[in-house]
């Protein structure tokens, strides 16, 4: 593998856009599957939510979509590259330079600020450090965090943590955001707010985004859902396809 | 309305009498609501003369309770239908839901494929009542969000009767 060139080379055959898809993926733990021939794909600037019960593999699914964990078996393409055939190191700078995450408790580096944590993603890389923060400045004001610049994950609550987690996932404005029930540790009323946010900021930058929760209201953030069941990726319109749509008395379209 | 599909779904499992249907459904729908003799052979008397079923063994002078019911195979294209066409997502679904589930199951029929058909057009009005939440004035919001989490309240219920699917087939097919 050429460990020199990190740049996509759009030639005729791959789509320069940035499309993230997988086909028949499977991934063991042991001898426990998780994922067992999972299909999904996304457009760029759609934002997907991935449901199923606990245990079906959807967090398999996104680690595996994000170049965490390698698949035992099928492909991984973001923007015509196969991210299951790149090398540890490739997948690394593929995270870092076109990927941003958000998981469920924030996972703030603790030793550092509010602001360094928002930075972080730009200085990892390779931004000047006057740059990342002035960008990672720019995120406290829309996120109704001014005034907390300095202070340490220790000394934020539940809500603001996230909200720092959401901007950190977002400053670099990675192609795809992934984020794992980021509401989960949320009461209603913040996690809205940090839907919102997400959203916003999302479309803004034309970032795609999934999502898995298993909460209906992040859900319905979403353009979409799919279900993940069994290792499998269920389409959900697809079982009983060709029927009658809904009667939608009085619903909004 | 949901009675005659119900009836449907039964007759489809076995064909079978006025009596047995009634005790049936009790047994599956009615624990709250025992359907009363006389709509189960009104109802009975609608399909029939729509053609979803057929009555047989009918002599003359024997009483409504001799006759075997049937479905057509009209009547199992439009069970079908019904089954497979998710519900508009209003308040006080949870009967017809239940129903639906039950009979897809009692008929081997793809119930988690209705309940991802169901949950879509759930989360479709989710949506739909989200973007009216986050762009309306606070009084539209208000009732938005109420709507919102009656609609959460069936997609859990969908969630956990998705994921008991297995163990409720057992439980039916006994």
């Amino acid at each position: 593998m050429n460990a020199v060139a990190t740049a996509p080379t759009a030639s005729a055959t791959t789509t320069s856009d940035a499309t993230l898809s997988c086909r028949d993926l499977h991934k063991s733990f042991g001898q426990t599957p998780a994922l067992r021939g999972a299909d999904f794909s996304v457009d760029q600037g759609e934002i997907v939510a991935i449901m199923g019960p606990s245990g079906s593999g959807k967090s398999t699914l996104l680690h595996c979509l994000a170049g965490i964990l390698m698949p035992d078996a099928g492909e991984v393409l973001f923007a015509g590259r196969r991210v299951d055939q790149m090398s540890e190191a490739r997948r690394s700078e593929l995270r870092r330079r076109e990927f941003g995450f958000v998981f469920q408790f924030g996972q703030l580096v603790p030793e550092l600020s509010a602001e360094e944590n928002i930075a972080l993603p730009l200085l990892l890389a390779g931004r000047r450090r006057p740059e990342a923060f002035a960008a990672a400045r720019r995120w406290f004001a829309p996120l109704g965090l001014d005034g907390l610049e300095g202070r340490r994950s220790g000394e934020l609550s539940g809500g603001e943590s996230q909200r720092v987690a959401l901007a950190r996932g977002l400053v670099a404005e990675p192609q795809v955001l992934f984020a794992d029930e980021p509401t989960g540790s949320l009461d209603s009323l913040t996690g809205e707010q940090v839907m919102d946010l997400l959203v916003d900021g999302a479309r803004r930058q034309r970032t795609t985004v999934i999502i898995v929760t298993h909460e209906p209201r992040v859900a319905a953030y979403a353009d979409r859902e799919v279900i993940v069941r069994d290792g499998r990726v269920a389409d959900p319109v697809a079982g009983v396809a060709g029927l009658p749509e809904p009667a939608l008395s009085g619903a909004p379209r | 309305m949901s009675v005659s599909y119900a009836l449907l779904g039964l007759l489809e499992h076995e064909p079978s009498h006025g009596y047995e249907l009634k005790r049936q459904y009790d047994e599956y729908f009615g624990r709250d609501k025992p359907l009363p003799y006389g709509q189960v052979y009104s109802t009975l008397s609608r399909l029939a003369r729509d053609g979803r079923v057929l009555a047989e063994g009918t002599a003359p002078g024997e009483g409504p309770d001799r006759k075997l019911f049937a479905i057509t195979e009209e009547g199992e294209a439009a069970l079908a239908t019904w089954l497979a066409r998710p519900e508009a997502p209003e308040p006080h679904l949870q009967t017809v839901l239940a129903m639906k589930v039950i009979l897809a199951l009692l008929l081997e029929r793809p119930a988690s494929a209705y309940l991802d058909a169901q949950r879509h057009a759930h989360l479709e009005r989710m949506r739909a009542l989200t973007a009216i939440r986050r762009e309306a004035p606070l009084v539209d919001a208000l009732l938005a969000d109420h709507a919102i989490f009656h609609l959460e309240a069936d997609l859990r219920w969908i969630e956990l009767t998705s994921a008991r699917l297995g163990q409720l087939a057992k439980e039916l097919n006994r």
